[in-house]
């Protein structure tokens, strides 16, 4: 392409190196770049990622649904009313215990996906419920991060007795499986709360649910980070600064941390998914959210005792807890394929 | 092996004892109030409270009340404040039934998973390939509460094909243990088949482009000696190790919820019925039982690993 | 050295063409690369990265077949046809009739299967030996490549060896099965220079003592000179020049060349201030120029060097020896010679024209 002919032997060295580069037009794309490029032509993450935000949308508009549409609260029993349905009266809550089903418009929004053996909205409360349980699963997922990525950082940057102590810290925790840590935790707390020093919960408070979830998830993360630190350390641009004279704060923060960064994106997204099901599972179990607050796992599980009678109590939240993690997974498998430089087979003819 | 073997079980014993210092934190520690009233439950009585205030110790100090608590777990000593049944003869009761759905579950998802991810990675790319990630996905994001209670509501109770949960004995009739157990061993593989599959399709292909597969390749092997000696193989030994301990971790808690939809009776639903109750001891006994379990589980796990992958032992 | 290779060539290279498709585009890794080798011959085919050698080298048993490879042009070995031969014919050539040596001992060998087995693996896969009979034949191999205790260390695994030891094993391995053509794909960059020496010794006593012929594949001049009985360099996908050693090293005909030559460090010199290197990098693999690819990096261009040039012999007296260059050979003898007695690729500065 380029056809100046090389007689520039003034420049010698890396400067005619980088003129060559000019004129090739060759642009070094970061990973970034790289790795968004890459993501946008990924339709069906893209695709699910959109629907994601559409779900937690949804959720946040959670009282403009109750307010406008629903006109009722989440906890509202309506066990003795009526609604209108093409002219005629029906019971919210049969005289047989049965609730009504999904009326869709049929009702002018009212008990658009029906009603539970309360006589509670169906729809708002999946909506507030879809509210906690994200709230849980991200702020745990955030709490898992930041504590995976202290100690993965600790454990692996400085190794010697530090790494022992969290190592043997990890090796503990990883004994419990998440659920019956889960449970025992719950267990332990619903009663009377938290008292840690300072902190202090009540029993009911989502605090206790999303510390729990939180903290059951950091071995999970905190092993392949220090995994990736301990082989980081040992790369030649960690020494190099280390030669410059820069502290380890520093290179943690400016050398290590930002090649992490895509390992921790992805885990992220996942460890979102992988929260949100762990909540439900607790709340489900008796340990999570604690009745009459709505999430999708005590939603499942009062829908569960009902299932015969009933069926569209469970069905609802379970299906809108699979769709919210399915988007999750889509999306963070969309991205882990993004940022993977080793792209496998890709391209055919 | 010895030494490594020796080593680790050394090892185990030392993280069995702190987890049982971290699960005495847990229940007597942490939470606030007053353990004795936590312990007995709802709507205790104030003997009752002051009954268990001494049976367990909760006047003495804090190395007491640690002592106490594992002697009483070790001696069998539990009871249960809501059944009045002791905690240990229905932990033994329904250890059978939760490892029965557990090595079930687990060689149903190994079976599964290895055909699936295998397959997955020969087409990687191609629609195949595609279609099965989906299903995988969708697995994975499937509570398996959730896509038992179903199951069992839609094929069990409406279709009648399979019995509406429970469980026989295999002693009685291992037709029809196996009966019954087809729906719960479906539900709780269903998550890990859409893990495992997609793990083992990453190792293989990782492995497919490693140096000594080209090399097994200019030897003049067959694709499939070079697909099962090879590839195959060192694939499945990561793969082998997460099998490890998931199975442990099925059995310590995973369990409990396929347990509880399908009635089966097994450890994890005694535990999860306790849970409900806010029923401390059998709680606390299925803890420490999950969690030796596992670190059992970790210990076999690893020497297993290291009689397969010679660099692991050997350095 | 021995007895000079002769008789009918084993192997003949026609045209192959080679492209991959990939996310930037078409790649022609291999443009038009004609070769001959017969037996008992040392070729080397000799460039920088990416210039196509290892791709030819690999084409050769077929092993960079994939969804988005395309192959053009023939290769010849013993009335087969190689470069579209079905999988079954070319498994029946890989090991037994052509065998090859990697670049990185560490990732080429198995590293949860036990030496001996691997080797024990070509070895059934192409004669009926019965277990025993195939180890025994391992234990010899081993020996001969020179690893010590063979005997012992055949249960050993892969990562119980050192670099050049495992090298070792992968000739063993390679020549186990008595092929007749070795291919050598930079069998010495991952290993010391030392080791080097002694590997490369061990190639060419190995070729006296089989009679097997060696294509070495390599970017490395030094190891050329030290075992080559005939040179092909390659840049950007095509072959530039190739002939024996000698007229390579005391006749190079192609600037690239000139440029290889001129830059390795001499010991028998003095010290220049600065290591010579040829300017510019090697064309982007899906951008090439036109003409003579090496064009943008040569002091030498001209107006004819748009046209490509044909590999053809242009030197009266040396039918092997050919080149792509439009200059004539006494153009070239002239411009080479960048200071008396030394071979180059610079620019003639006005005052210094000879």
């Amino acid at each position: 392409m380029a056809t100046e002919p090389a007689t520039e032997t003034t420049l010698q060295g890396p400067a005619a190196w980088e003129a060559e580069a000019e004129r090739e037009h060759v642009h070094g794309l970061g990973p970034w770049k790289l790795g968004l490029r890459r993501l946008r032509r990924n339709k069906i993450a893209l695709l699910f990622g959109f629907l994601f935000i559409l779900l937690v949308a949804a959720c946040i508009a959670a009282p403009l649904w109750a307010d406008k549409v629903a006109k009722t609260t989440a906890n509202a029993n309506h066990l003795s009313d009526t609604i209108t349905v093409d002219g005629k009266e029906k019971n919210v809550v049969g005289l047989d215990g049965v609730p009504v089903g999904p009326q869709w418009w049929k009702a002018d929004g009212k008990f658009f996906l029906g009603a539970d053996r309360n006589g509670r909205d169906i729809m708002v409360r999946l909506l507030y419920g879809g509210r906690n349980s994200l709230e849980i699963g991200v702020v745990a997922a955030v709490i898992t991060t930041i504590l995976s990525i202290i100690l993965g950082l600790v454990a692996g940057y400085f190794r010697g007795p530090a790494d022992v102590v969290i190592r043997a810290l990890l090796d503990v925790m990883w004994s419990f499986p998440v659920i019956i840590l889960g449970v025992a935790l719950g267990v332990a707390l619903a009663l009377g709360g938290l008292k840690l020093g300072p902190i202090k919960l009540a029993g009911d408070s989502l605090a206790i649910p999303i510390f729990i979830i939180g903290l059951v998830y950091v071995p999970y993360m905190a092993r392949p980070v220090r995994g990736q630190v301990l082989s980081l350390r040992e790369k030649e641009f960690v020494e190099a600064a280390r030669a410059q004279g820069a502290g380890p704060i520093r290179i943690m923060f400016t050398e290590v941390l930002p090649n992490l960064a895509s390992t921790m994106i992805v885990f992220f997204t996942l460890l979102i998914a992988n929260a949100i099901l762990l909540e439900a599972a607790l709340s489900f179990l008796g340990a999570g959210v604690q009745p009459p607050s709505p999430s999708w796992g005590t939603m499942i599980d009062e829908g569960v005792d009902r299932i015969a009678t009933a069926p569209h109590l469970a069905v609802v939240p379970g299906v809108m807890l699979v769709l919210t993690v399915l988007s999750l997974n889509v999306f963070g498998d969309g991205v882990r394929d993004a940022l993977d430089p080793r792209a496998k087979v890709r391209l055919e003819r | 092996m010895g030494r490594f073997i020796v080593r680790r079980v050394l090892q185990m014993g030392f993280v069995m004892f702190a987890v049982s210092l971290l699960t005495f934190f847990i229940f007597n520690v942490i939470p606030n109030g007053d353990p004795a009233v936590r312990m007995a439950g709802r709507q205790p009585t104030e003997t009752q409270i002051e009954a268990i205030r001494k049976e367990w110790g909760f006047n003495d100090n804090i190395f007491v009340q640690y002592f106490t608590m594992m002697k009483k777990v070790f001696t069998g000593d539990l009871v249960s404040y809501f059944t009045q049944l002791p905690v240990g003869d229905e932990i033994v009761k329904g250890l059978p039934r939760t490892l029965s759905l557990a090595i079930g579950a687990a060689l149903l998802w190994m079976f599964v998973a290895i055909c699936f991810g295998l397959y997955s990675a020969m087409r990687a790319g191609k629609f195949a390939d595609r279609f099965l990630t989906i299903i995988a996905l969708i697995g994975i994001s499937m509570p398996v509460f959730w896509i038992g209670a179903l199951m069992n509501y839609y094929l069990g109770y409406k279709a009648g094909l399979f019995p509406n949960g429970g469980y026989v004995e295999f002693s009685k009739d291992p037709i029809d243990w196996a009966y019954h157990l087809i729906l719960p061993w479906t539900a709780l593989a269903i998550l890990f088949i859409g893990f495992y599959s997609r793990v083992l399709r990453s190792n293989v292909l990782d492995t497919i482009n490693e140096d000594y597969v080209r090399t097994a390749r200019a030897k003049g092997l067959t694709e499939r000696q070079i697909m099962v000696r090879h590839v195959l193989r060192n694939s499945l030994i990561p793969i082998v190790t997460l099998w490890g301990l998931d199975f442990g971790a099925v059995v310590g808690g995973g369990a409990i919820l396929t347990e509880t939809v399908f009635d089966l009776q097994g450890v994890g639903q005694y535990a999860a019925d306790a849970v409900g109750q806010l029923d401390v001891p059998p709680v606390l006994a299925t803890t420490l039982f999950a969690a030796f379990f596992i670190v059992l589980l970790n210990a076999v796990v690893d020497i297993v690993y290291a009689y397969l992958d010679p660099r692991i032992r050997l350095q | 050295m021995s007895a000079p290779p002769s008789g009918e060539p084993l192997l003949t290279v026609e045209d192959l063409r080679v492209s991959f498709a990939t996310e930037e585009g078409i790649v022609q890794a291999v443009e038009g690369v004609s070769l001959s080798l017969r037996p008992g011959e040392i070729l080397a085919v000799v460039g920088e990265s990416g210039s196509g050698k290892s791709v030819t080298a690999m084409t050769l048993m077929g092993l960079t077949r994939s969804p988005n490879a395309r192959f053009e042009g023939t290769a010849h070995y013993k009335g087969t046809e190689l470069v579209h031969a079905s999988e079954d014919e070319l498994r029946r050539v890989r090991g037994a009739e052509i065998a090859m040596i990697f670049q990185d001992p560490m990732t080429s060998l198995n590293p949860v299967m036990r030496i001996g087995a691997q080797i024990v693996e070509q070895i059934q896969e192409h004669e009926a030996l019965p277990d025993q009979q195939a180890k025994e034949r391992a234990v010899e191999l081993l020996d001969k490549v020179g690893i010590p205790r063979a005997r012992e260390r055949i249960d050993n695994y892969p990562f119980e060896f050192s670099g050049g030891m495992r090298q070792r094993v992968m000739i063993a391995l390679a020549l186990s099965c008595n092929p007749s053509v070795l291919i050598a794909d930079e069998p010495t960059t991952a290993l010391d220079v030392t080791i080097q020496a002694q590997i490369l010794q061990r190639m060419r006593e190995l070729r006296d003592e089989t009679g097997a012929a060696i294509i070495l594949v390599t970017h490395d001049l030094g190891v050329v000179a030290d075992i080559a009985d005939r040179i092909a360099v390659m840049y950007s996908g095509r072959i530039v020049e190739q002939g024996t050693l000698d007229e390579i090293f005391y006749d190079p005909q192609h600037p690239y060349t000139w440029g290889l030559l001129g830059s390795i460090a001499r010991v028998d010199r003095p010290r220049p201030e600065r290591l010579p290197a040829i300017a510019g990098l090697p064309p982007s693999l899906a951008n090439r120029p036109d003409g003579c690819h090496f064009r943008p990096r040569c002091p030498h261009e001209f107006s004819k060097c748009v046209e490509v040039p044909p590999l053809e012999t242009r030197v009266q007296g040396e039918p092997g020896h050919r080149d792509r260059c439009w200059l004539g050979p006494d153009d070239k003898k002239e411009r080479r010679e960048v200071r008396p007695g030394e071979i180059g690729l610079e620019a003639k500065s006005e005052a210094g024209a000879a």
